[in-house]
């Protein structure tokens, strides 16, 4: 053989999830809280997958598609939020317009 | 023909040597990209799983595709690793992205 595997992957090919072997500095093993909206994520995720509505091989496609900045600067439940809106979007569960309209109002109200 | 039924299905023995696919297609692919290009020994058949490549984008994913684990030597994977020549690493990796070595 005459070099590594990594020595010369096009780097435009690989994925900002794709990061195995990449410096990724010291593991944070501490245990932390989960929050309401993020049960409430996971919760919906499930239900959605278990009535066939999108497979979870979509949900992380769409996470994988959400742009290096986006997919840094978000926490985990943050990129499902994220996937599971353009997946109900690809499926045609709800409209761009709805969801739009329903964020501006939710955003009006100061909710979290 | 769904795309799915268009993927050439290889068989694997445990211990026979296989090398993955070099290649970089665009996509939902399970196969890191580390490991492209790599030599490795079939470590066992994980049976015939759900085609996640092709579920990522709302097909059935069916004909399931034979799914193996396959060990490679980190030594040969990592530039400068400096571990002891027995450490493996042990990745299952799809049928199609195996090729006989």
């Amino acid at each position: 053989m005459t070099g590594f595997p990594s020595d010369d992957v096009p780097e435009l090919a690989r994925g900002v999830h794709d990061m195995g072997g990449l410096p990724g500095g010291p593991v944070d093993r501490h245990e932390h809280a989960v929050s309401l909206w993020e049960k409430r994520v996971d919760a919906l995720l499930v239900l959605l997958t278990r009535k066939g509505v999108f497979s979870v091989d979509e949900l992380r496609n769409a996470i994988e598609r959400l742009g290096a900045e986006a997919y840094t600067a978000m926490s985990y439940y943050e990129r499902w939020t994220a996937s599971i809106a353009w997946n109900l979007m690809q499926r045609g569960v709800i409209t761009a317009d709805e969801l739009g309209k329903r964020m501006a109002e939710i955003e009006a109200e100061g909710r979290q | 023909m769904t795309p799915a039924a268009r993927l050439s299905v290889k068989r694997f023995k445990p211990g026979q040597a296989v090398r993955v696919r070099r290649a970089f297609p665009p996509g939902h692919i399970r196969t890191p990209i580390y490991i492209r290009g790599a030599a490795g020994v079939i470590e066992r058949d994980c049976g015939d799983c759900v085609n996640a490549e092709e579920r990522a984008f709302a097909r059935s994913g069916l004909p399931a595709l034979p799914l193996y684990r396959v060990r490679f030597r980190q030594q040969e994977i990592w530039p400068g690793y400096d571990g002891p020549d027995s450490d493996s690493i042990e990745i299952e990796i799809y049928a199609n992205w195996l090729e006989p070595a």
